[in-house]
């Protein structure tokens, strides 16, 4: 039976932390993640949980760490936010290329400079070329339920990468919503035994870890985790499917809301997928013919998938809640528009930023796009592709 | 299954560490007269448990671990550079974690390595932040004082005087400026069970090999600093390393010392304490320093060794 509670998306991660009981937990604090870690070292203070926590001097240790006890041989996990995200870059990759599946949540959080402590995907966005496969959650239910999916589709033997679950910070992590839970022991049923490949402990088997390796090998290790994420397509979705068997809620690479028949359409990922939902209900009132797309796997991206369910539209407008500079666009819109270019008749694109620095998103600005989206299907004109859709003038 | 842990058992001699297999396996690239070799040589043949390795970024793992080669036969990890010490955190966590579970009932120990640049200057923090967490590991420092795999560049623990890349020998500055850090010291003001200063040289030959078996037979975080020579980074003939180094002993340039449990130990006392100008004259790097004009850095090296193996003395109560 489903147990019902009013937790913060924090809490959320903290209880499928509890639940999935990683042996090894390294973290550091930082704003608005701290809150999980100090909710698990409760439970590892209470005994309600095996973990070794690390409590360890920068994200810089924490990852390494990290990957470290994951090539030791366990299940690991840790979080972080912006800042700390940053700081463990360079090891990001490392996770990735040794093939570590640590999962981590990622309350985001804008990057300095300056100093902003609110919720913006500039810290995982930057982070989306290190290996990592990104999920991201719209609300503290799926916080929960995609950690719970990440420790299966990050440790799938085809997969074998490194998982982040990323959610807004503040406006997810730290709001408080109605959601589900699962037993602790459908959660343990579901993640299953966990199975080391190698494990630096099995000492009687010596394995090397993360040698030098040059131009004659580099490559295709670089070509085999490319393999990897086309696995980890597939592995989502099954993975996703046995989730909504066992509690409900099936997850796919994206959602379509209202999309069969939509004219125009937003695209976009997290919690402002909700707001933008609201605004569908109401234009479908007046008459408008509006869709939504909810992406939820950014890494690996679902172009094929996601250019078939946009191509009925007229007009499609990237919700980016980062920033590229200089680039076309936001990074969301840059693969989206890619992926779109593959079609027959690409309906046309445009880009707005939202959001930076936890700037909120108000329903009248997102029926501003949906305006714009009409012009752009009337007049063909997509000029300025690139825009900010709240922001002083 | 229950663990009890086994009593240390009797020190090896130098025959009987003849006999183990080596750990360390030959056809690496490291170059000849390296220091390091015989450090990892002696370091791996002194435990009596199974070892799980890390090693930094640097030399001793660019020339051991060429893909698809090794030289390890021992489990061992390269993460990155500064960060040897926190992967080493992972890894004993892991274990503490598993051998809780009963996943695990194997008595094993965690050795990190990391060069100076790795441990003095970009990896300090890690280290210092894993020896605060009380990890059971040791680690070594095999310091060449400078950054020699990236081409000779100046590092916290390169002496004054000394002629590198990015402290060089000009026509207004007469090499590195400033004095090495004094890394041993303050490892030890962490008040962890064991650390010490040691040196693979021919009058204490099992000095090593003595320290890392007290080293993995501390109940926590242990640490070693142990001078390696370069002897394309210091400029002198290959076959002059073990001289050399022993010279820098000979000199007080570099104490063989231990902290143990906090008390101070001084482990081996020159007959004759010789001048540092006969240290320095066997090295290119401090080649300009022999000229009159920088009579006066010698004179300040020379005073800064006395004065450090004065208070070293009274530290040791010798």
């Amino acid at each position: 039976m489903a147990k019902v509670v009013a937790y913060t998306g924090n809490m959320a991660a903290a209880e499928a932390m509890r639940q999935i009981d990683p042996e090894v937990c390294a973290a550091y604090p930082i704003t608005p993640s701290t809150e999980i870690m100090q909710i698990f070292a409760q439970f590892v203070a209470d005994g309600q949980v095996s973990t070794e926590l690390v409590p360890v001097e920068s994200e810089h240790s924490a990852m390494s760490a990290c990957v470290g006890a994951a090539a030791a041989g366990g299940r690991v996990m840790t979080a972080t936010s912006s800042q700390g995200l940053a700081l463990m870059w360079e090891i990001l990759y490392i996770a990735a290329s040794l093939r570590q599946p640590v999962v981590m949540a990622v309350a985001n959080r804008a990057l300095s400079g300056p100093l902003n402590i609110h919720g913006d995907h500039s810290d995982t966005m930057g982070a989306r070329d290190s290996g990592w496969i990104q999920l991201y959650s719209e609300n503290a239910q799926e916080a929960y339920d995609n950690l719970i999916q990440a420790v299966r589709i990050g440790e799938h033997p085809r997969v074998r990468l490194p998982v982040m679950v990323c959610y807004d910070g503040f406006i997810i992590s730290h709001s408080i919503e109605r959601m589900e839970l699962l037993e602790d022991e459908e959660v343990k049923g579901f993640i299953g035994e966990h199975h080391s490949l190698y494990p630096l402990l099995d000492v009687d088997n010596p394995m090397t870890h993360g040698p030098v390796d040059l131009q004659n090998y580099y490559t295709e290790h670089k070509r085999q985790q490319v393999e990897a994420m086309k696995h980890a397509g597939h592995v989502i979705l099954e993975v996703g499917a046995e989730y909504g068997r066992l509690a409900g809620r099936p997850y796919g690479l994206f959602e379509k809301y209202r999309l069969e028949d939509a004219e125009l359409g937003v695209a976009v990922l997290s919690s402002a997928a909700g707001t933008t939902k609201e605004v569908v209900d109401e234009l479908r009132l007046r008459g408008v013919k509006a869709g939504a797309l909810k992406l939820r796997v950014f890494r690996p991206f679902p172009a094929a998938e996601l250019a078939k369910a946009l191509s009925g539209l007229k007009a499609v407008a990237v919700l980016d809640r980062a920033d590229s500079f200089g680039a076309m666009g936001g990074p969301v819109f840059i693969e989206v528009r890619s992926a779109l270019l593959g079609l027959p008749k690409p309906p046309l694109c445009i880009n707005y930023i939202y959001g930076l620095g936890g700037r909120d998103l108000l329903m009248v600005d997102i029926e501003r796009v949906y305006d714009r989206l009409a012009e752009v299907a009337k007049t063909g004109k997509v000029e300025p592709l690139h825009d900010y859709l709240t922001v002083r003038t | 299954m229950a663990v009890t842990k086994e009593a240390p058992k009797k020190a090896p001699s130098l025959k009987d560490l003849s006999y183990k297999q080596d750990l360390f396996a030959g056809g690496h690239r490291l170059c000849a007269g390296c220091g390091i070799p015989p450090i990892v040589r002696q370091t791996l043949l002194a435990s009596d448990y199974p070892v799980v390795v890390v090693t930094a970024t640097g030399c001793l793992e660019v020339g051991t671990s060429i893909f698809p080669y090794t030289s390890w036969r021992v489990p061992w990890i390269h993460c990155a550079f500064e960060n040897a010490a926190s992967t080493a955190s992972g890894i004993e966590s892991m274990y503490r974690a598993l051998k809780k579970k009963g996943k695990i009932d194997q008595e094993i120990r965690f050795i990190a390595f990391g060069g100076d640049g790795g441990t003095y200057d970009i990896g300090i923090q890690a280290l210092s932040g894993a020896l605060e967490r009380g990890h059971r590991f040791l680690y070594i420092c095999y310091n060449n004082e400078g950054y020699m795999n990236t081409g000779i560049q100046r590092s916290s623990a390169t002496p004054l005087g000394a002629d590198t890349t990015t402290s060089p020998v000009g026509e207004v500055i007469p090499g590195k400026r400033e004095f090495r850090k004094n890394l041993t010291a303050i490892v030890a003001a962490h008040d962890i069970p064991y650390v010490a200063q040691s040196a693979t040289i021919p009058a204490r030959i099992m000095d090593l090999v003595t320290k890392v078996r007290k080293a993995l037979d501390a109940d926590g975080p242990s640490f070693i600093n142990v001078l390696s020579s370069c002897d394309r980074g210091w400029r002198h003939d290959p076959a002059d390393t073990i001289k050399i180094t022993q010279l820098a002993v000979d000199t007080c340039y570099w104490p063989l010392y231990e902290v143990e449990n906090g008390k101070w130990k001084l482990n081996y006392k020159p007959k004759e304490k010789k001048p540092v100008i006969e240290w320095l004259a066997t090295q290119g790097r401090f080649k300009h320093l022999l000229k009159p004009e920088n009579a006066d850095i010698v004179r300040r090296l020379q005073e800064k060794i006395d004065r450090d193996w004065e208070f070293l003395l009274k530290r040791c109560a010798e």
